[in-house]
């Protein structure tokens, strides 16, 4: 869902920037109480392997593909501050070394993909571990929901930049239910990419995993 | 199956590396959800040409190399050593320094 430069205003995209920038610089500040030793290396290591798997289209309906956003999966992994930067990193180098997302509309696309997307699925993802039993599945449950709805939530983002700023002259309803739609459909591989890896990850190294441990370290005696 | 830090680390980019220096040439190439939203409801239209379109590694391949999967596959693993070493260095950057130890 990367934005090319173009199809939003300039006004627009550059409010997007200030946002975009307002809410790297909050994230900046929780990643710092949050990162540890452990866990720094890990929020590097899931920037590339969300740089990785975004390179993998998978085709979702006649002539349509869709890829990983990964906002969720990092969110899981180490938390919503450090998902959201590890988006950004993400995003950024996409921009400027492989020409994919425009420069103008950079501020756009961090703000749907790592900002909506991170913290839509980090609130799912909450609410269904407090009504699931404390368990890996649930938690491998909860990711999968997680990553589904921040796709669809990120469209949304960019209907309501289309909505503020579109350049061209299209109905908006239109826009909102086509992007709905397709990006439902986009939903389901995130989730099934995004359950995939955090179950592998719990398998290899739960205690790494921010959303399996901040929900359970403080009545866990460890051994 | 527990893995140490080192061998969770290396394994982990070492798939990463598949991912993007190999399985990449195999991906969709259809247009993405916004790309054909866009053109079914017609502003793809208004969309810009990248202003770095003419760089050496636009659209994920490296300019003057015209075997394909090894074009996509070059791009992807110089992604994965540009992110890493961004996102390493930053998140290593924005971490509090490790707490002096009690003796």
């Amino acid at each position: 869902m990367h934005i090319p430069d173009g199809f939003i205003d300039i006004p627009t995209s550059t409010a997007f920037v200030a946002a975009s920038a307002l809410a790297v610089g909050g994230a900046v500040k929780g990643a710092r109480n949050q990162l540890s030793d452990q866990s720094a290396p890990l929020a590097g290591l899931t920037a590339v392997f969300i740089f990785a798997v975004q390179m993998l289209n998978f085709p979702v309906a006649a002539g349509t593909s869709g890829h990983l956003i990964g906002a969720a999966l990092a969110m899981v992994l180490v938390g919503p501050y450090a998902a959201t930067l590890a988006l950004t990193v993400v995003l950024i180098v996409q921009a400027l070394l492989f020409a994919d997302g425009g420069l103008t509309a950079l501020g756009l696309s961090i703000f749907n993909m790592g900002v909506i997307s991170v913290w839509i699925s980090f609130f799912t993802f909450v609410l269904l571990k407090k009504l699931l039993p404390k368990t890996k599945t649930s938690t491998v449950a909860a990711s999968f929901f997680a990553a589904f709805i921040s796709v669809p939530a990120a469209a949304l983002g960019f209907v309501f930049q289309y909505a503020i700023g579109a350049t061209g002259t299209f109905s908006i309803s239109a826009v909102l239910s086509a992007m709905v739609g397709t990006h439902i459909l986009i939903g389901i591989g995130e989730g099934i990419i995004t359950a995939l890896t955090v179950s592998a990850v719990l398998a290899s190294r739960s205690d790494l995993v921010y959303g399996w441990e901040s929900k359970n370290t403080p009545l866990e005696i460890r051994s | 199956m527990k893995l140490s830090s080192k061998k969770f680390f290396a394994s982990s980019i070492i798939i990463s590396a598949i991912l993007a220096g190999g399985v990449s040439f195999y991906a969709s190439s259809s247009p993405d959800g916004l790309e054909k939203v866009a053109e079914d409801i017609g502003f793809i239209e208004t969309a810009k040409d990248h202003t770095l379109d003419d760089s050496t590694l636009a659209d994920y391949g490296v300019a003057g190399i015209d075997n394909e999967r090894l074009s996509v596959g070059l791009s992807g693993l110089i992604g994965v050593a540009a992110t890493g070493i961004v996102g390493y260095g930053l998140f290593m950057l924005i971490k509090r320094k490790p707490e002096t130890k009690n003796r």
